[in-house]
This record gives C-alpha cells, structure tokens and sequence, in this order.
C-alpha cells in the first residue's frame, strides 16, 4: 500500500487553505533505466479532495508532475472542525485515502 | 528533474536580469532568487513524508524479534529521540566505539529487533531496509529542529576521533589532488551559485552540518549525513567510504564540534 499523504487544513476569514503533501514515485514513463530499456510509467492521475463528504477539487495529474507532489488550494464554505478527505489513484490501479481536520 | 530543469530557469532568469546591473551585483540577485525559490518550497518540503513514515517505523513491531524501537537508547536514554541527534556522533560504552545516529540506529534493530547489522550497513542507499532506516533518521533527527549542536569531546576516544577527522578534511590526494578544505576550507566561496560554507569553523545555524539529513529536491531522494560525505567522495573522486566507516565518523565528529552551537534546521530543503 502506498504511504500516507500529509494533509493540512487552515480557515482564515472565510477561506480555507488546504495544503497537501503526497508521497508517490511519479514515474513519467519516458526515462530509461542504465540498460537502456524504458521505465514503465507510474503516476498519480485522479485526485479529488472534499469537505464534509461535498467534493471541493478535482484535479488530473499526468507524469509530468514532480516525485512526492505538493498541493495547495482554497476553498470557500469550510468550517471549524470539518474534515477534508483527500483521495488520489494512480495508474497502476493503487489508491489512498487520507484526512484532516480544519483548524 | 523536473524541479531541477524549474530551477534552472529561475538562474538564468535570475542571472539575466541581474546582468543588465552590472557583474557583482549578479550573483546576489541570483543567491537571493535560490533563496526565495528555497522559502517557496519549504512550505511544503517533502522530508515530512519521511519523517511521518519514521515515526511509524518507530512504534511499529519488527524484524525477527517484533519489537518497536522504542526502547532504543541513542544516547539520552532508551526511547528519548529529543534533542538525540544534538550530541552526535559520541561515544557509546555498550558498543565500546563511535556511533553516528545512522550506525547507532543498526546497532538498535539489530539488538531490538533481531535484524543482521552488517547486512542493514551494506545495503544499497535507498533500497530495501535502508529506505526505512532513512525515514527513522528523518523522524529522529527533526525531533532536534531549531535547537543547537553539542557534540562532545569528553571521551578519549571522541577526541582521538577529531583528530583524525581535521587531518582527513585537510588530506588531499585523489586524481585531483582534492581535500574536503579545497571546497569547505575559507569563507565566502561558492561553486557555481552554491554557497559553499566553511567547515573548519562554525558555519553558521542552519548550515553545513546543521542542514543534514536534508531532502534534494533535484533527485527526491533525502540524504543524511553518511550519504552526503559519500558523495563528498565520490565528487572529489576519492574511492567512496563504506557506509558508517570510521572515516565518515571522524569526519562528522570534526564537523559537528565546529558547528558547536549552531541551530539545527534539519530537515532542510537543498537543490
């Protein structure tokens, strides 16, 4: 199973400031290994992110984003106390969910 | 890669502007933009991946014997990890040597857990149990961050270990004809916009020694201080010391009573 996210929710004034760290290999798929042969892709593609069960972000991801990827978005409508969910699935078929609580 | 190919955009922008100001003023503008790319990246520095999965690692039931760690003594007594990294590496008298928080880290899951110490030292960098032993260093060393280094002298043998250590940071040889003083021996050198900082006396807080373990963005991998002198070596083109051999020892000892003082700012953030 792949490891977990670090998650971190802020409200400021009406906004929430949720910022996300992801541990994944993003493998482009277009590199070659020392014998040449090519590194089969492996890479976060679905991400989606919600607040209270209501979905806040969906995000695609290609291999074009970096190893371990940080994320950082706002959202309106959050509260003291919520949880935000945040669940990637990559192209492999691997997925993890994780969460946190906005303080 | 990707980051890295970012940030070589950041330079050549950095040192294009900076280039219509005139020749000095360049390499601050260009130091400064390092800086500011460094402080974006911060918010999110992807070492506390590691250090999460550390602290699992931690509590977690393992190897043969399916203990945690929790009992290890990594010199403040079994179990503290506050401030341990501090006052490393020193003299432990149950093992009779020097240990570095990597070294004395094996000697723990090999007494805890049962695993085989010599296989945990020469395993590959970054592969199987040398990946967790990473995130356990990780997990230990940030329990010391913002604090300051005091890594002892009192034992003869930590002594005789400085010694040693000033005298290979000083030894040149190799195709080059390098030392580690070459590049870490005076004040305000740089190789290309990398600052390099002055070994041979305390660096500063947050520098030199007191930024290793470290995540490098360039190649996400997170290095602690063993693999950096590694590669010390192999950039000075120097046969590469075995993983927790007494030169690296030494050479830590030697580094890290320099830094005495010096604020932690593990886990930093490098190219």
């Amino acid at each position: 199973m792949a490891d977990p996210m670090r998650i971190r929710a802020a409200l400021a004034g009406d906004e929430t400031t949720v910022r996300v760290l992801m541990a994944h290999i993003m493998e482009p798929g277009t590199r070659k290994d020392a014998a040449g042969a090519l590194i089969p892709a492996h890479f976060i593609q679905d991400v989606e992110a919600t607040s209270n069960g209501k979905s806040v972000l969906k995000a695609m991801f290609s291999g074009s984003v970096s190893q371990n990827p940080f994320l950082s978005f706002k959202f309106k409508g959050g509260a003291k106390g919520d949880k935000v969910v945040v669940k990637w699935s990559d192209n492999k078929g691997d997925s993890r969910s994780d969460e946190a609580t906005i303080g | 890669m990707k980051k890295a190919m970012a940030l070589r955009q950041i330079f050549v922008a950095a040192t294009l502007t900076a280039g219509v100001l005139g020749g000095a003023h360049a390499q601050d503008a260009s130091a400064d933009a390092i800086a500011k790319y460094r402080e974006m990246l911060a918010d999110g520095n992807p070492a506390e991946l590691f250090e999460m999965k550390g602290e699992e690692l931690w509590k977690q039931k393992r190897g043969p014997k399916k203990a945690s760690l929790e009992q290890c003594d990594l010199g403040k007594g079994p179990g503290v990890i506050d401030g341990a990294l501090l006052e490393l590496p020193k003299y432990f008298a149950d093992t009779g040597r020097i240990q570095d928080l990597e070294t004395r880290l094996i000697t723990c899951m090999e007494t805890l857990q049962g695993f085989n110490g010599e296989e945990l030292l020469n395993t590959s960098y970054g592969k199987d149990e040398s990946k967790n032993m990473i995130a356990l260093v990780t997990y230990i060393a940030t329990a010391s961050k913002g604090k300051r280094f005091n890594v002892s002298q009192a034992h003869e043998q930590e002594r005789n270990m400085y010694e040693v250590g000033k005298r290979l940071f000083f030894m040149r040889s190799g195709p080059h004809d390098f030392s580690c003083a070459t590049c870490h021996g005076q004040d305000g050198k740089r190789i290309r916009l990398q600052d390099l900082p002055n070994l041979t006396t305390n660096p500063g807080d947050g520098v030199g020694f007191a930024a290793w373990p470290a995540y490098r963005v360039s190649n996400g991998q997170l290095w602690t201080m063993q693999k950096r002198l590694n590669d010390c070596y192999r950039q000075q083109r120097f046969p590469e010391p075995k993983f927790g051999s007494d030169a690296t020892l030494a050479l830590s000892i030697y580094m890290g009573v320099n830094a005495k003082g010096a604020e932690s700012a593990i886990p930093a953030l490098k190219r």
